[in-house]
C-alpha cells in the first residue's frame, strides 16, 4: 500500500515536471510589457533635475507638479472635451447602425444576408488607402473637415461592419421565444427591438461600446489626417505636437501620456474580460 | 467567402426559425417585411457607401487621371501605374514593408506562441499575466511611441543606464536616428503593444484543444516541447493560419508607428508605401498618383487572401 503510493507519487512527479521555469517565462514578459508604462509613472513624478540624474529609475522626492502643468500647456481642457466627444458619438453612433443592422440579419430574415455578411467581412479589413485620398477631398467639399462631426463620421463607418458582425453573432445565439411571445401580443417590430431584444442583448451591445470607445479615443490616422484646427484635436493628435515642443521635458510628456491613457486604463482594468473577448473575436490589427 | 471569416465571427448555425409558411413570397406582407429588413440597414448602408464604398470607387477611378486634389481630373489611363513601377522609392518603401513582414511573422508570433503554450499549463496568476499582457494594446499610439522615445533615447536612456552598471555596448547609440536601426527600432516599439494581444488570440485556441491529447501524448512519454508541436500547433491551425494572412495583410498596409515616430526618416531609412502614398497625396500634391498606390496596395492585399483561399480550396489544411 505505502510502497504503492509512493511510486505513484514519483510517477506523477516525473510526469508532471515542475511549472517554475514557466512562471520564470511569464514573469518576464510580464516585465517586458509593464517596464516601460512604470518607467512611464516615475517619470511622470520627477522634476525636470531629477529626470537629468535619474532618467529610468524611481523618482526620490516625487512632485505632483507636472499633473497641472501638463493639464495646462496641453490644451487638456479643451482636447479632452474633444475626444469625449468623439468617442461617445463614436460609440452611440455605432450602436444605433450595428444594433439595426445585426438585427435585421438576425432576426428579420434580411434578404441576402451571405452576400451582406461578406461585404461587411471585406469592409471591416479593407484598407484605408484604398478610400482615403477621395474621402479627404469630398470631405473638404462638404465642409466636414476640421469637424468632429465629419470625424464621427468616419469612425462610425469604419467600426460599425466589425460591431455588426459580432453583434450578429450574438443575436444569433440569443433564443427567439421572448421576441415571438411580443409579436403574438400584438407588438410592431420596432417595439419587438427597443423592449424585447434590446434589453436581451445589452452584454453584446456592451463589447461592441467598449471595443469602439478604445478604437476612438486612441485613433490617430483619421484624426491627424482630416482636423488640423487645435481647438478641435482630441487628446492622440494634439499629445504629438505637445511631445515635440516638450521632447526634453520628460516629466511634463510622461504627466500629459498618464492623463491619455489613464480613462482606458482604468475602463479596461474595470471590464478587462469583456475588452479581451471583444478585441480578440475579431484579431483586427491596431 | 465563409472560409474568409474568423472563427469566433460566425455565429452558430441558425435554425429554430418561427415557421412561416403562411406567407407566400410574392405575397405583399411578404414584401413589407423584406423593406422593413433593410430599412433597418438603411444607416449602415448610408455611412458605408459614403465613406468607405464610393470613395473606393472613385480612388480606382483617379488612379488614371492626374488628378491633384483640387479641380479637375486629367484621363492618363495607366501612366500613373507605369510610374510607380519604374520608381526607385516605391520599390525601397515596399521592401520595408517586407521587413516588416518578416519581422511581424516571426517575433511577435513566437512570443504569442510562448506566452500563451506556458499560460495555457498554468491556473495561479493566469489572469494576471492576461491582463499585464495587454496592458500596451490598449495603451495610444502616441503614448507608446512616446514612452519608448524616451527610454530609448541615447543619452539618457536604456543604453546610458546600462553603461551605468559595465554594459557599455548600448551607450549614445541613437536607435531612432541611425539608418541601419531605426525601422527595426520602430517594428520593436509596434511589436511592444501587439505581441500581447497575440497571446491572447492563441490562449484563447488553445485552451479550446482537447486536454484528452495532452494525456495521451504524455502516455506515450512526448516531452514539453513535443506536446507543443504535436498537440498545440495542430489544435491552433485556424487561429495560427488567421494571425499569419492577418499579419501579412497588416504589414503590407502600416502607417501609424511610422508616421508618429519617424515619419519615414532618417533619409527614407523607413518610408513604407503607406507613408509615402501619403506624402505624395498631402505634401505633393499627387491626388492621382496616391490614389493608383493605394489600388496597388490593397491589389496586393486581395491577392494575398485569394491565394489563401485558393490553397485552401486545393486541399491545404490552412
Amino acid at each position: 500500500m505505502g510502497d504503492l503510493s509512493v511510486a505513484e507519487r514519483r510517477g506523477r512527479a516525473g510526469r508532471e515536471p515542475s511549472k517554475i521555469p514557466y512562471y520564470v517565462v511569464l514573469s518576464a514578459l510580464a516585465f517586458f510589457a509593464l517596464a516601460p508604462l512604470l518607467v512611464l509613472v516615475f517619470n511622470s513624478l520627477k522634476s525636470n533635475a531629477e529626470v537629468g540624474r535619474n532618467p529610468l529609475g524611481p523618482p526620490t522626492s516625487p512632485v505632483f507638479e507636472n499633473f497641472p502643468t501638463a493639464w495646462a500647456q496641453g490644451n487638456f481642457a479643451t482636447t479632452l472635451v474633444n475626444s469625449t466627444i468623439l468617442t461617445l458619438g463614436t460609440v452611440v453612433g455605432v450602436c444605433v447602425i450595428a444594433g439595426m443592422a445585426a438585427y435585421a440579419m438576425a432576426r428579420l430574415d434580411l434578404p441576402g444576408t451571405d452576400g451582406v455578411l461578406l461585404y461587411l467581412f471585406v469592409a471591416s479589413a479593407l484598407p484605408f488607402q484604398l478610400f482615403l485620398v477621395p474621402l479627404f477631398f469630398l470631405w473638404n467639399t462638404l465642409t466636414l473637415t476640421n469637424t468632429l462631426f465629419g470625424l464621427v463620421v468616419i469612425y462610425w463607418a469604419i467600426f460599425s461592419p466589425f460591431a455588426t458582425l459580432l453583434l450578429r453573432s450574438y443575436l444569433v445565439a440569443l433564443p427567439r421565444g421572448f421576441e415571438d411571445a411580443a409579436r403574438i401580443d400584438g407588438a410592431s417590430e420596432w417595439q419587438v427591438f427597443t423592449r424585447v431584444v434590446l434589453p436581451l442583448s445589452w452584454p453584446g451591445f456592451l463589447t461592441i461600446a467598449l471595443v469602439s470607445a478604445l478604437g476612438a479615443w486612441n485613433e490617430f490616422f483619421f484624426a491627424v489626417t482630416f482636423i488640423q484646427d487645435d481647438a478641435l484635436k482630441p487628446v492622440s493628435t494634439s499629445f504629438l505636437a505637445f511631445q515635440s515642443q516638450f521632447s526634453q521635458d520628460w516629466g511634463l510628456t510622461s504627466a500629459a501620456s498618464i492623463l491619455i491613457m489613464l480613462p482606458v486604463v482604468v475602463l479596461f482594468l474595470l471590464l478587462q474580460r469583456r475588452f479581451i473577448d471583444g478585441l480578440t473575436a475579431g484579431g483586427l490589427k491596431g | 467567402m465563409d472560409t474568409a471569416q474568423p472563427p469566433s465571427l460566425r455565429g452558430p448555425a441558425e435554425d429554430g426559425r418561427p415557421a412561416k409558411g403562411k406567407l407566400r413570397p410574392g405575397s405583399s406582407l411578404e414584401r413589407k417585411k423584406r423593406l422593413i429588413a433593410w430599412a433597418f440597414m438603411l444607416p449602415l448602408v448610408a455611412v458605408n457607401v459614403l465613406v468607405i464604398l464610393g470613395p473606393a470607387l472613385a480612388t480606382v477611378y483617379y488612379s488614371f487621371t492626374d488628378w491633384s486634389g483640387l479641380g479637375a481630373a486629367e484621363w492618363v489611363g495607366f501612366e500613373n501605374y507605369r510610374d510607380i513601377l519604374s520608381d526607385g522609392d516605391f520599390y525601397g518603401a515596399l521592401w520595408h514593408n517586407v521587413l516588416w513582414t518578416v519581422f511581424f511573422l516571426t517575433v511577435p508570433i513566437a512570443m504569442g506562441l510562448l506566452g500563451a503554450f506556458l499560460l495555457s499549463r498554468i491556473t495561479r496568476f493566469q489572469m494576471f499575466f492576461r491582463v499585464a499582457y495587454f496592458v500596451p494594446y490598449v495603451v495610444a499610439s502616441v503614448v507608446n511611441a512616446a514612452l519608448w522615445q524616451n527610454i530609448l533615447d541615447p543619452d539618457r536612456g536604456v543604453g546610458s543606464a546600462l553603461a551605468g552598471i559595465g554594459i557599455p555596448w548600448l551607450d549614445g547609440v541613437s536607435f531612432f536616428g541611425d539608418q541601419n536601426l531605426a525601422l527595426p527600432t520602430v517594428a520593436f516599439v509596434d511589436n511592444w503593444h501587439w505581441w500581447g494581444f497575440v497571446v491572447l488570440l492563441f490562449l484563447t485556441a488553445m485552451q479550446s484543444v482537447d486536454k484528452e491529447l495532452y494525456e495521451a501524448a504524455k502516455m506515450d512519454g512526448a516531452g514539453r516541447w513535443q506536446q507543443f508541436l504535436n498537440v498545440t500547433l495542430p489544435g491552433i491551425r485556424p487561429t495560427l493560419v488567421f494571425v499569419v494572412l492577418m499579419t501579412i495583410i497588416s504589414s503590407l498596409l502600416v502607417f501609424d508607428y511610422i508616421y508618429i515616430i519617424t515619419q519615414g526618416g532618417p533619409a527614407g531609412a523607413t518610408e513604407v508605401v503607406a507613408t509615402l502614398m501619403y506624402k505624395e497625396a498631402f505634401v505633393r500634391f499627387e491626388a492621382g498618383y496616391a490614389a493608383a498606390l493605394g489600388i496597388g496596395m490593397s491589389f496586393m492585399g486581395g491577392l494575398i487572401v485569394l491565394l489563401f483561399l485558393y490553397l485552401r480550396r486545393k486541399g491545404w489544411e490552412i
